[in-house]
């Protein structure tokens, strides 16, 4: 597919809901987030399961939101950070919603978007289905780095895994945001093995992504209201705006980096920005679509960039891999 | 008052007892200068090579220890330990020092079986000290959220 | 492969640096401290009796005790996050990276969590440490022998 999906029918989003951590509750978009927990505990007793309790937390008000039992939800596409998905299992195993595991890295909230409204197009009897992402610092640090208590300097290019989780139900409803063209990404390889800067590694895949959906769409970037990119953090979002520049594209004041929203710059040492695969989701969930309920954006590209790789491939000199998958978000009606 | 001066020497035992006081409040301040200014500088060269070289801490740390035996084995680090004390002998340099006297004391008196027991011997109390409080920690405490730093 | 490299070298050139300055004056005077610490508890230990062996040996224990107190309140890495090589060069460094495995793998189980995984960064220290002592002290062997 290296052509974009033009949806026939949009895919509605019904209902979304966010929770974060501590840092993330005390950045500037803090409040718009749906619950959050002090601690990062999330009321389990290990950082893994804690990531599993933000998972199922999210679910709950994402159900509660739209004011159904999880007996009416037909698919579930979840994914995380940890090894073999464990907070979506751990965390989400109880509602008993049919699951397809999804690992994208940092770019599964998205990749989990495309197949929800893969799904709902292709089959007449799938009618809702949720897509629930998260990663939490902690679990990503003992699992991609050194342990929680070890002392060390980062280099500025580094990014922090965000403590954050995020939900959508998407249906074949009418009105309200909808899903309407789909671009799945490419694994680029650029040859990287720094994971102390996975923006870069990240920014060719989602310049790939673009360059391409430009190109097939024939739409100037000056018709979206915001291009939304996952986590590039301020080391990846410049590298992005060159290579785009280099080939002719400038996507402008109008591109937003979730991993830069989320902490403030001024006063909240994250190095490069944000990451981590509930970034995107959280900020989506409570930044990105209540703006386009109001009405102060209506057409919007939410792509989402992961850095497929692991420690053990990144001590055998495996490059980390950067991946992009693209959602054409829109405001129906009018 | 031969325990003011860096590595344990004993410094003008003959003087008369308040001239001795300041020679020895002295000598205690020249100790601490130069075992700032040593332990400082090793610091500095390693945080030069961690942020210009990309070196990883871990294998820091492996450099500097393997370092320390070197100097220890061509006979620098004991001059090196009587002018800057715990300048050199905290830095993990020091840690290697300490493997290189073992080994050698160790051959001295058990021969080349001394090669394999020296060593650890001499690197006991550090190891076990930090395995026994690495145990205790982990049953007294558990690990608290990592959390951003403030901008400075 | 070549584009590749381009891309290596344009994204190494264009990464924001570390502070090298500012690390280096808090590696400078972090790192100073703990050695001056040391030197002063020498002459505590002296003061009390103890063989300049002996009270070598217990100014290591008494810093490697309070980087694991450190560690284990949640202190150590904030320290650290400052000071960088500051407060791993010394012994205090080598004291987190075996008790910030221990504390956090205890969620793994005492034994197989902590047990398993208390060395998984102080083990190249311990390991070509040991590695290096044991080949100096076989040269120095044959060394004595031939000479």
């Amino acid at each position: 597919m290296s052509e974009p999906i033009l949806l026939p029918h949009p895919v509605r989003i019904a209902a979304r809901a966010s929770a974060v951590g501590g840092d993330e509750y005390r950045g500037p978009l803090g409040p718009l987030f749906d619950f959050h927990d002090e601690s990062d505990r999330f009321g389990a007793d290990t950082w893994e399961k804690a990531e599993g309790e933000l998972g199922r937390t999210v679910c709950n008000l994402l159900l509660a939101r739209a004011g159904l039992s999880h007996r009416d939800v037909d698919l579930l596409f979840a994914g995380d950070l940890q090894n073999q998905c464990m907070a979506s299992v751990c965390g989400l195993s109880g509602f008993g919603i049919p699951y397809f595991g999804l690992y994208g890295a940092c770019s599964t909230f998205v990749e989990g978007i495309l197949l929800a409204s893969l799904a709902l197009t292709a089959t007449g009897n799938i009618r809702r289905v949720a897509v629930i992402t998260t990663s939490h610092n902690c679990a990503a640090e003992r699992q991609f780095r050194l342990p929680l208590e070890y002392g060390g300097q980062r280099p500025p290019t580094a990014q922090w895994t965000a403590t954050a989780g995020g939900a959508l139900l998407l249906d074949r409803g009418e009105g309200g945001v909808g899903v309407t063209a789909l671009l799945a990404g490419r694994m680029v390889d650029s040859g990287l093995t720094d994971a102390s800067n996975m923006g870069a590694a990240m920014a060719p895949a989602a310049a790939d992504t673009l360059l391409r959906y430009f190109d097939a769409t024939r739409e100037d970037p000056a018709g979206y209201d915001a291009i939304v990119t996952g986590d590039l953090g301020s080391e990846g979002s410049g590298i992005l705006s060159e290579l785009l520049a280099a080939r002719g594209l400038s996507l402008g004041a109008r591109h937003i980096d979730c991993g830069m929203l989320l902490y403030d710059r001024t006063r909240q040492d994250a190095h490069a920005g944000a990451s981590g695969c509930g970034c995107s989701a959280a900020v989506t969930a409570a930044h990105i679509l209540p703006m386009m309920e109001r009405g102060e954006m209506r057409r919007v590209l939410l792509m989402a960039t992961g850095a497929l790789m692991s420690p053990s491939g990144i001590q055998q000199g495996c490059p980390i891999v950067g991946i992009a998958p693209l959602a054409r978000l829109e405001v129906s009606g009018i | 008052m031969s325990f003011l001066s860096a590595g344990g020497g004993a410094p003008f035992p003959v003087l008369p007892a308040r001239i001795r006081k300041v020679v020895s409040s002295l000598t205690l301040f020249y100790s601490c200068l130069a075992a700032f200014v040593t332990g400082g500088l090793l610091c500095v060269v390693a945080q030069l090579l961690i942020d210009l070289t990309r070196l990883t801490p871990a294998r820091i740390l492996v450099l500097y220890v393997c370092t320390g035996v070197f100097l220890g084995a061509v006979g620098l680090y004991e001059p090196l330990y009587r002018f800057a004390g715990c300048g050199v002998s905290v830095p993990l340099i020091g840690f290697g020092g300490t493997i290189a006297r073992g080994v050698r004391e160790a051959i001295h008196t058990q021969g080349l079986f001394g090669a394999l027991t020296g060593g650890l011997t001499a690197a006991a109390a550090g190891t076990t000290a930090a395995l026994v409080f690495g145990y205790l920690a982990a049953v007294f405490f558990r690990s608290g959220p990592k959390r951003l730093g403030k901008k400075r | 492969m070549d584009n590749r490299k381009a891309y290596r070298i344009y994204v190494e050139r264009r990464a924001a640096s570390s502070p090298v300055l500012k690390n280096c004056a808090a590696a400078f005077w972090v790192g100073g401290s703990i050695c001056l610490a040391g030197q002063l508890l020498f002459a505590l230990y002296r003061w009390l009796g103890m063989s300049p062996d002996m009270a070598g040996g217990a100014v290591t224990v008494t810093l490697i005790f309070s980087s694991a107190l450190l560690t284990g309140l949640g202190v150590f890495d904030r320290i650290a996050r400052y000071a960088g090589a500051g407060t791993l060069v010394p012994v205090t460094g080598f004291a987190n990276a075996v008790v910030s495995p221990a504390v956090d793998t205890r969620s793994e189980g005492m034994l197989l969590g902590v047990g398993g995984k208390i060395f998984t960064i102080a083990g190249p220290v311990l390991l070509f440490g040991t590695l290096c002592g044991t080949v100096y002290g076989v040269v120095y062997y044959l060394a004595g022998l031939l000479l």
